[in-house]
Parts: structure tokens; sequence; C-alpha cells
């Protein structure tokens, strides 16, 4: 296999749940390194594509994970090829202890104990607390640490600041960012900021559709691509950086269709 | 004072028996969210082959006894994954129906039993220390009371360890929680499906040879009844933990026992009126699980 061989390959996916139609055709690659960023507004399917991908919900299309087709292999199948998952609403077993939920995110023998302790030194003082009584952010610690236990070939993450004090975005960025240095990530994230710190190009569903993919920089500095695209607007947040409108209702719907 | 023991201490006993039924059909919903009527038919084989066991050595006799119950567990465990190997796992993720095929299977089951070993109670006269009474407060209680209660704290305290100190019993206590997170993790949880079921076979067989013994008999209708009070703790006692189910199965046991001895006999009356009741007061659903 090339170096040059995307490490996953999307054509045509669609996806639905019971029975109704949440991805319509989406089609992109992720490369071998760096950071993907997987963006569009509120509704558009980002999670039903990352869920597609990993067989969590009913796919159709060809998803290549390098250059195997994994489109109709069972989930767990697909895991162990090696990619590890973070999920939109950290989704960790919440009457589990902490220690109990990275044990069972373990598929290798050596796991990456040590890396997770120093990215994480929270985790490793509350290791027998369940972890249904973590804060938020200390969840997505969990959430983010069970995907880096492994010697993972790419990593699904989606939208892991969501909801987060600022500090603690940074530090799930900065585990992230360090992770990248290893292993090629495909990113859902609203945060601009996160998206501009981490990412190296940027793929962008509207309406179903791939309407967009580009290098990351170069897209958020186009202010009038950003707004039509995302519906976001630049330069009017507190901190004058790029602030993602969060309501769904906001900016028009008209004419983005690639 | 006397009677109040009594019918704490047989409400215990048959509460013991209620929990070897519900752990199983507890757990088995709990992680596939099938609710398992085939159940009822792993107690009667467990109790007939536990019969047949009594039949051919000296029933009398403790080694007899306890390799009864070894054998109605194995038993009831082969039987339990062989349904869900061969009739369950197919039809993945169909839970409906999943649900009439473990229906199916009871009926077909039970008819096959009453074709081999007739409808008409086999008797089993057990170690005699069962038969005799150990007198407590004043209340004569039946030995046999005492087994059921050391059975069910051994199953209760084994199976807690199992499910918080193995692999698999975390992978358990995980896909009762979220299922597909589980699989997301690279975990095949369908190993998990059997083993459930296994050990749920297992408790329903050992219940089976125990409830044998409770009435001096056998007949393939055993499970049944059982099954009905089974549901009716998993209903009351949820899903989420088994020691959940352990104190709904001893809180309805010993209601029905108490209305048996103070109401005119109308325990099993009772026990099923709390059913609605229940449900009436949980409109969140059957097994309203948090969302
Ligand atoms: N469990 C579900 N049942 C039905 N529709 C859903 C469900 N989850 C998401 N959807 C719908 O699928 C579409 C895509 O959702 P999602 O993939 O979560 O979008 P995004 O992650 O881009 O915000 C939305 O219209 C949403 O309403
Ligand atoms: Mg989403």
């Amino acid at each position: 296999m090339s170096a040059a061989t995307p490490i996953l390959e999307v054509e045509h996916l669609s996806a639905s749940i019971a029975g109704q139609q949440v991805v319509e055709d989406v089609s992109f690659t992720v490369p071998r390194s760096g950071v993907t960023a997987l963006l569009g507004r509120n509704g558009v399917g980002k999670t039903s594509t990352l869920r597609g991908i990993l067989g969590l919900i009913q796919r159709r299309g060809i998803v290549k994970f390098a250059g195997e087709r994994i489109d109709t292999m069972q989930t767990y199948r697909i895991v162990q090829k090696g990619i590890g998952y973070v999920p939109e609403e950290r989704e960790v077993f919440s009457k589990l202890s902490v220690a109990e939920n990275l044990e069972l995110a373990e598929r290798q023998k050596n796991p990456h104990r040590e890396f997770v302790a120093r990215l994480f030194p929270d985790l490793v003082q509350r290791r027998d607390q369940q972890a249904g009584t973590l804060s938020g952010g200390q969840q997505q610690m969990v959430s983010v640490a069970r995907a880096l236990l492994n010697d993972n070939q790419l990593l699904l993450v989606d939208e892991p600041t969501k909801g987060l004090a600022p500090k603690i975005v940074n530090e799930v960025a900065d585990a992230l960012a360090a992770a990248s240095k290893t292993v090629p990530i495909l990113l859902v994230e609203q945060n601009l900021e996160v998206v501009r710190r981490l990412a190296d190009r940027v793929v962008v569903i509207v309406g179903g559709r791939v309407a967009h993919v580009g290098d990351a920089a170069a897209t958020l500095d186009d202010a009038d691509l950003v707004r039509r695209l995302l519906g976001v607007h630049v330069g009017d947040s507190a901190h004058g950086g790029i602030a993602p409108a969060r309501n769904a209702g906001e900016g028009a719907e008209g004419g983005q269709h690639a | 004072m006397s009677s109040v023991v009594l019918v704490l201490i047989t409400g215990l006993g048959v509460g013991a028996l209620y929990f070897l039924v519900a752990s199983g059909l507890s757990l088995i919903y709990g992680l596939m969210n099938v609710l398992n009527f085939a159940h009822g038919a792993f107690i009667a084989l467990g109790a007939l082959i536990g019969w047949e066991v009594a039949e051919h050595t000296d029933a009398a006799s403790w080694w007899s006894f306890l390799l009864s119950l070894v054998v109605g567990a194995v038993v009831g465990a082969a039987f339990a994954a062989f349904t869900e190997l061969v009739l369950i796992r197919p039809l993945y993720q169909r839970h409906i129906e999943q649900v009439l095929v473990t229906v199916g299977l009871s009926f077909a089951a039970i008819a096959l039993f009453d074709g081999i070993w007739g409808q008409d109670l086999h008797s089993v006269k057990g170690p005699a220390w069962l038969d005799e009474v150990t007198v407590v407060a004043g209340a004569h209680i039946a030995n046999i009371f005492w087994v059921l209660i050391v059975a069910a704290v051994l199953v209760l305290g084994g199976l807690s360890l199992f499910l918080r100190k193995t692999r698999y019993g975390k992978i358990i206590r995980a896909g009762v929680e979220n299922r597909a997170m589980v699989t997301a993790l690279g975990i095949d949880v369908r190993r998990a499906f059997t083993l459930v079921f296994s050990i749920g076979g297992a408790a329903a067989g050992l219940g089976g040879v125990l409830a044998m013994h409770y009435m001096t008999g056998v007949t393939p209708e055993i499970g049944s009844s059982l099954l009905i009070f089974a549901f009716i703790v998993i209903i009351i006692g949820g899903t989420e933990s088994l020691v959940g189910t352990a104190v709904a199965s001893v809180i309805v046991a010993v209601l029905q026992q108490f209305a048996n001895t103070y109401l005119w006999g109308t325990g099993d009356f009772i026990a099923i009126v709390l059913l609605p009741i229940v449900l009436l007061l949980r409109p969140s659903g059957l097994f309203g699980k948090r969302a």
C-alpha cells in the first residue's frame, strides 16, 4: 500500500436512522496524517456520517479503510482494524469506574496508559470514581482517553469541546494535538478556533453532500465562504476571533448547494 | 409472633426461588432487550433432568442432591446457550421476533417434555433433613427453605463478583448501559449475549431442581408459574441491578406468603395484582429504564 493511499475513503455514503435518511450522498477522503475537520451546520449529518462509517447506523455506499472495504463489516470488526471513536455525547459508561471505562477500551497488550495519564492526570486520581459522577469535561477526557489507549490508524472525534469550559477546551485540544502527531484524525468541531488550531484541511457538508474541500487556514480566512457554508459570522465574537452561530435557525438557507 | 416469623422466612425462601429465575431474565432483558419467555422451559428441563438424576442415584443422599443441582444448572445453561445461538442470534436486533421465538420455543419445549415425561407429577424424595423442621422463635420452618435461601445468596454473591471483577462481567454491565458503545470499543458484544443466556439458564436450571424439591415433585409445567412471578419481580425491581432483583423477589414472595396466611389464601392474587398497580404507577413503561 503506498503512503499516498488515503487512510479513509468514503464514496457515495448514505445512512439512515429508523428508515429516515440522515446522510444523503457524501464522498471524501482522509489522508494518512494530520487533522481533517468535517464541518457543516447543525443537523447536516456530520455525526451520522461518522456513525455510518462505523456501521453504528444503517449505511450504503463504499467505505474503505487503509484500502479495504469496511462498509459491510460489523462495528466491532471495523474498530479492531484500528479506529478510535470519541462520540458526540461522550458515552462513558456511567455505572463503571473511570478505570473500568479505560480498561474496556484497551485492545492491545501494551496500551498507552502512561501517555494517557500524562495527558489527563485528573483521571489517574479519579480512577475509582463512578464515571457518571464526573463533570462533563472529565467525562470527555475519559472518552478521548479511550481512543488514545490503542495504536489506532485513525481517530473519529465528534465535537470534543462541545459544552466545555474554555480551560477544558484547551486541555482537550492539547490532547488531540499531541495525538495528531502520530495518528490521523477526522474531527467534527463547531468551535472554529479549535478547528483553526488543529486542522490541516476541511471538508464541509451542505445539504447532505460535500460542498467544499480545502486547506483549513485558507478556508477559515475566507469570511464570506465560511458564512455561506456554515452560517457563521466572522469577527463579531468577544475576543475578535471566529464564533460559530450555534443557533441552527440563524443564517438564511439560500443557495449553498454546490 | 411465630406466625409472622414463619411468613417472613418462608417468604424469603420462596423469594429465593423467584430470584434464581428472575436474575437471568433481568440480565437478558437488560443487555439484549429480549423478554425471554423460554425461561420457563429452562426451569422445566433443569428440574426434569434433576429428577432423572434423583431417580438413578440414591435420592436420599446429599451427594445425589448436590449432583442433581449441578446437572440441572449445566443442562439449563446448555439449553439456554443453544437457544441464544440458534434462535436469538439470527434475529439480531429484531426484538419482537426474538420475543415471539422464545414464546414459540416455550410451547414447543414443554409439549416435548410432556411427550417424554408425561403430565403426571413425578415425585421426589430428597435427603430426609429437607423435610424436617428447625424451630425459630416458635415457628416451625421446613429445612428446604434454608437451602433455597443459601442457594440464592450464593448465586447473588457469585454473580455480583462475576459482574464486578471479570472482563466479561464489565462488558455485560457496560452493555446493559450502552450496547452500541461497547461494540464501538471493538468488543464483540454477541459473545456476552451467549454468556448471559447461559448464566440465566444455569440459574433457572438450578432453580428448577430446587423448586422440584420444594414441591416434592415435578411436571413439565413447573416453570410456568415461577416464570409469571419472575416477570412480576423484574417489573417491580427493574433490570438495573441484581440487588434490586433480589429485593423485589423477597417483597413479592413475602407479600404473597403474608396474604396466603392472613388474607384467606389470596397470595397469588395479590402478587399478580401488583403487576397492573406497579405498571400504573410507573407509566415510563414496563422496564422504564432511565433514558
Ligand atoms: N436518533 C435519531 N432519530 C431520527 N433522526 C435523527 C436521529 N439523530 C439524528 N437525526 C437526524 O439526522 C440528521 C443529521 O443529524 P446529525 O448527524 O446528528 O447532524 P450533525 O452531527 O451534523 O449535527 C438531523 O436532521 C437529525 O435531526
Ligand atoms: Mg453532531
